[in-house]
Order: structure tokens, then C-alpha cells, then sequence
């Protein structure tokens, strides 16, 4: 064993060097993001890249790592030297403002609480909505088979669980036994939980299992895009959840590599009128009301709620729903 | 086998025995065909499905280009230390008898037994920014999580046992004879190692690196949890495979995939060549 240590030591003095900060102004930033963001990054970062050379002279690059934005904060929070964190979750960069890498006012560093674009959870239909699905009332059907991941460890299915509570809460008046029965129902009618977004994609686009998948509709647009309109359909419901998509300077690494600027630039550059537009021809909503008008055809009208008006707030839920004898667990038990 | 095949159709037994015999090659030719021939042959007939332009089109891109490149130079910084680890360990345990023998033979065995989910996480744990040697490197500027050194260790762990493990039995089956004799004659430490000892393994040995190797370019699991997915500068070629899947880009992740497919092919190969010179030492 002592073999290994020292090889493991020379291995570490040889090749440790290679990351360490320099004084000058850095030209490159880690941008750590969701796992389903790449086609937008890459669109994003190009644009981003040619603008900064344009304004500036100073030709820059973004760095990008993409995983499931816990994942990604537990990384950054082990050392992975992240600037910017954009995350689909704004709880993730929450555990980095608990632990000190982002500013604790992170959410009034940006506008629109640091969020440059939402999306909502909707559902996806086969072609023709052959068993018509309207709206969050045909999902406890007893002939609809419904596929979204386990709410327990994908954010994206948490939104869709919340949404369907959010609306159950509305139709019963908080009448809470009618909300879990319809609550249990609509977890009744998951024949099989994945554990992440692109994993339930996989389940029922080519796997061919259940009649709605419900995910964000930024993720239905990308599949009716890759797998053509003509094999399925988006359904916007009456009402959903807003899902923000946070942003955040991770100071800590920023201000170690003296990129503040930098990353700073670079998470404006979405709210500009360049950005807010390609994150929308990427299926994300957006905040510019110029560029929200453009694309209005593609995002049918829809009443959204917040997490913190229907309950309290993400602490509370996250604490409450889906922490272990959470609501979440009563009700899967008794399904 | 010939015995069976020359009995007379009428013996009961021999029949019977036959027919079980097709049974069981039946079977396992058929779960051969099923789990591994069909999914390699689908890897390769995908990748070069889009003709071979497109395939290399695929293979050429910076990101896929820079995965190639990166579990390249980690296969050549961990397969020499692990064979000269492998080498020195087998030695230790073969040739000698010492207190504490059997728990290193243990230990050197140990990454088999180990899921490398398990590693990545305890490495994390040391030298992770939240583990124990944090606050450490992280004083004195030193990158190991999610760069370079974090890719080799992880890697390292988990192909630790390949060399020591094919050597440790021929080894032992060799036992100290060779090497007392040439002691007798008057050979050094030194010649006895490089001209007794390494000829009389090096099959085992050339072996044990080829399989060392296959296993560090195809190392997943540990080598994600430390890798930090920078994509074009920690992402490994499997790491790229699983991202260019997730991105839709199917035609890039088979062409990609089909390079792993064929560091296993030639493995094979070599390794079947190498049996046979084994067989042969005997």
C-alpha cells in the first residue's frame, strides 16, 4: 500500500499545478448548468462569445459541465470550480447560499428574482390526443396512464407533483382529504417512476409506455422537435406552476479567480433582448415582453402559480412533502 | 467430447448425455447472441450506419476529439504506475512469506469488490473541497477534484488489482526455484529480477496491462463523481458517450461508443494471442 501512496503523491505534485489562479483577468468561465441545457448553451455561449468580442476586442470562453443541478451543487460545493451556476432549481443554489458560496441575497443580484426565463410543467400527448386529455382532471382517469420521474430525486417531477396539487387545492377549496384522494389517484396512474426527466423522456417516447408524460414544456418542445410534430402533441392546462430557472455568480470562485466581471456579463447577457431570444427558440418563456410577443404562438396563455403563494414556501415544501414520512411517502404507501 | 461422439446411437446414457450437452451449448450460445454479440454488432452497424464521412465527422468534433485525448493520456499516466504497483505487489505476495500476507493479497483485490461509485464518493470524501484535506489543498491552490489528478486516481483505484492479479498465480506456480538457482550462480538482485523473474511472466504480465488499459479508457462510474463533466476538458470518452446520448445526438455517441467497442476488440484479440503464449510457458 505505501507504493500506492507515495505514486499517489508524486501523481499530485506533478500534476497539481495546472489549475491554479492567475493574477490577470481570466478569459474563460465555468458555467455549471442543468443536465437537459446543452443545445441551449451551446446557442447561448456562441452568441454570448461573439457579442463580448465585438463590445470588447477580448475574445472570452465559456466553459460548460451539465448534470443534474444537485448533483452539480454538491460538485461545486466539493471543489468544482464553477463562476456561474445556472440551475433549473432554485433550491440547489440554495445549498450554495447556505454554505457560503453565493451571496445570500443572491435572488436580488439579477433581475426578476435571478431568474431570466421560466418554464411549467404541461403535459405530452400522442399524436391526435386519442384519449383527449384536457386538462389536470383527465389525469386520474382510470383509463389514463400517466409517466413522470419519482418526485423524491427529480426536480422536474416535484414541479409536476406541486402542480397537481396546487390545482387540487384550488378545485376542493383546501378540503385536504379530497386533495390527497385526487392526489393519490394521480399517483396511482404512474406505472413505473424514473429517476430523472430525460430517463421518463426515454420511458415514454421510445419505450412507448403510458398516455401523458408530464414534464417541462421547454422538454416537450425538444422532443416534438427531435421526434417530429407528427407523433405528438403538447397540452397546456388550465393552470401550472411556475418554474423558475435560477442564475447565480458563485463568489466564492469568482472571487478566488478574479472573474467577477466576467460571469457577470455573461449571466446579463441572458436578460438582453439577443439572449431572451434564443433562450426562447429553445422553448423556455421569457421575461423581455418584446420577445415574449414574438414567440406568443408557441406558448398558449396559461395561469401560473408560485410555489410560494400556494405553500409558503420551498423550505416548508421540501420539508413537508418529500422529506422522509413527508406526504409524499404517506401517499405512495397507500397506493 | 470424441468418446461421446463415437458410442453407438442405441447407449441410453450417452444419449442422454448428448442431448444435454446440445441443450446447455444451445443455451449459452443463444445468451451469448443475445447479450453481447447483438448490442456490439448494433454499436458498430449505428456508427456506421451514416457512412464513414459522417462517422468520422462525429469522432472529429473538438468536444469528442479532447474526450479521446484526455482518457488517453489518464490510460498513459495509470497503466505504467499500476503495472509497476501490480509487479511489486505480486512480487511481495508470491515470492514471500510475511506477516500480514493474506490482508495485502485482500487489499489488492479489494477495487474488484468495490463499486466505483463508492470510490469516486470516498475520494471526494479526502479531497473533495467539503473532505478532509479540503481546507488543505485548497490553501495552497491544489486542483485534485475535477481535474486531471482526480481522473487518475479514480482510475487508478479501480484498475489497481488487474496486473497483481494475473501475475500473483503464476507467480506462486513458478515459486523461488529460477531465482535461487541463479542465485547460486552468482547473479545480483537486479539480474535476477530483469533476467530470471520479468521473462518468466511477461506473458502474464503483457496480459494483465492489456486488460488494464481496456478497463481505464472504459472506467464510468468513479470517474464521473470526480470529473466535474467539463465537456472538452474533464469529460471522459465514456462520460462523452453518455452526454452525447442524453443530447439526442445518437449517430455521435455510436460512433464514439464504437471506438470503445474496438479498444474491446483488439483487447480480445491480444488477449487470446497472449493466453496462448501463457499456455505454451507451461
Amino acid at each position: 500500500m505505501r507504493s500506492i501512496s507515495i505514486l499517489t503523491a508524486a501523481a499530485v505534485f506533478a500534476l497539481g499545478g495546472f489549475a491554479t489562479a492567475s493574477a490577470e483577468e481570466p478569459t474563460k468561465i465555468l458555467n455549471a448548468s442543468y443536465d437537459v441545457s446543452r443545445e441551449l448553451f451551446v446557442a447561448v455561449d456562441k452568441a454570448f462569445v461573439e457579442k463580448y468580442a465585438k463590445d470588447t476586442g477580448k475574445t472570452v470562453t465559456i466553459d460548460q459541465s451539465h448534470a443534474g443541478s444537485s448533483k452539480q451543487a454538491r460538485s461545486i460545493l466539493e471543489g468544482l470550480d464553477a463562476d456561474v451556476v445556472t440551475f433549473n432549481q432554485t433550491t440547489d443554489v440554495q445549498v450554495l447560499a447556505d454554505k457560503g458560496f453565493v451571496a445570500a441575497d443572491w435572488q436580488a443580484k439579477f433581475p426578476n428574482h435571478a431568474s431570466p426565463y421560466y418554464s411549467l410543467p404541461v403535459f405530452l400527448v400522442r399524436a391526435g390526443n386519442p384519449k383527449n386529455i384536457k386538462d389536470w382532471d383527465d389525469l386520474v382517469r382510470d383509463d389514463v396512464k400517466l409517466v413522470f420521474p419519482n418526485p423524491k430525486t427529480s426536480g422536474n417531477a416535484r414541479y409536476t407533483y406541486l402542480a397537481a396539487m396546487a390545482y387540487a387545492k384550488e378545485k376542493f377549496g383546501n378540503d385536504d382529504a379530497k386533495v390527497e384522494a385526487f392526489m393519490k389517484k394521480f399517483l396511482s396512474n404512474v406505472p413505473v417512476f424514473d429517476t430523472g426527466g430525460r430517463a421518463a423522456t426515454t420511458t415514454f417516447v421510445e419505450r412507448e409506455v403510458g398516455d401523458v408524460l408530464i414534464t417541462f414544456e421547454t422538454e416537450t418542445m425538444g422532443i416534438r422537435k427531435e421526434f417530429g410534430d407528427d407523433k405528438f402533441q403538447t397540452v397546456t392546462p388550465s393552470v401550472s406552476l411556475l418554474a423558475d430557472f435560477p442564475v447565480a455568480v458563485v463568489d466564492k470562485v469568482a472571487d478566488k479567480r478574479g472573474s467577477r466581471q466576467l460571469a457577470t456579463d455573461y449571466l446579463n447577457f441572458l436578460y438582453t433582448p439577443e439572449g431572451q431570444t434564443i433562450l426562447a427558440e429553445n422553448g423556455n418563456r421569457v421575461r423581455n415582453e418584446a420577445v415574449a410577443a414574438k414567440f406568443a404562438d408557441s406558448f398558449p396563455k396559461v395561469r401560473l402559480v408560485t410555489v410560494d403563494e400556494v405553500f409558503g414556501s420551498w423550505a416548508d415544501v421540501t420539508k413537508k412533502q418529500f422529506g422522509s414520512d413527508g406526504v409524499l411517502d404517506r401517499l405512495l404507501a397507500g397506493t | 467430447m470424441s468418446m461421446v461422439a463415437h458410442s453407438p446411437p442405441s447407449a441410453g446414457p450417452a444419449r442422454r448425455l448428448v442431448d444435454g450437452r446440445r441443450l446447455i451449448i444451445g443455451i449459452v450460445l443463444l445468451l451469448t447472441a443475445i447479450v453481447i454479440i447483438a448490442p456490439v454488432g448494433v454499436i458498430l452497424i449505428q456508427a456506421g450506419s451514416q457512412g464513414f464521412g459522417a462517422f468520422l465527422g462525429s469522432l472529429s468534433t473538438s468536444d469528442t476529439r479532447a474526450a479521446i485525448g484526455l482518457s488517453l493520456v489518464t490510460a498513459l499516466i495509470v497503466v505504467p504506475i499500476n503495472t509497476l504497483f501490480g509487479i511489486a505487489a505480486a512480487w511481495a505476495i508470491a515470492k514471500f512469506r510475511f506477516p500480514g500476507r493474506k490482508l495485502l493479497l485482500a487489499i489488492v483485490e479489494l477495487p474488484f469488490s468495490v463499486s466505483p461509485i463508492v470510490a469516486g464518493i470516498a475520494y471526494l470524501f479526502v479531497y473533495g473541497g467539503q473532505g478532509l484535506l479540503g481546507p488543505f489543498l485548497d490553501a495552497h491552490d491544489l486542483k485534485i477534484m475535477f481535474a486531471l489528478p482526480g481522473i487518475v486516481l479514480a482510475s487508478m483505484f479501480v484498475t489497481a488489482p488487474f496486473v497483481a492479479r494475473e501475475l500473483i498465480p503464476l507467480m506462486t506456480l513458478q515459486g523461488n526455484d529460477d531465482e535461487e538457482v541463479a542465485a547460486t550462480l552468482g547473479a545480483h538482485g537486479r539480474q535476477i529480477f530483469f533476467r530470471v523473474t520479468l521473462p518468466n511472466i511477461r506473458w502474464g504480465l503483457l496480459y494483465g496491462i492489456v486488460l488494464c488499459n481496456a478497463r481505464v479508457l472504459g472506467e464510468f462510474g468513479a470517474v464521473s463523481i470526480v470529473s466535474g463533466s467539463i465537456r472538452g476538458e474533464t469529460n471522459t470518452l465514456p462520460l462523452q458517450i453518455e452526454l452525447l446520448y442524453h443530447d439526442y445526438n445518437t449517430a455521435g455517441a455510436f460512433a464514439a461508443a464504437s471506438v470503445l467497442t474496438l479498444v474491446a476488440l483488439v483487447t480480445l484479440v491480444v488477449k487470446l494471442i497472449l493466453e496462448a503464449r501463457i499456455g505454451e510457458g507451461h
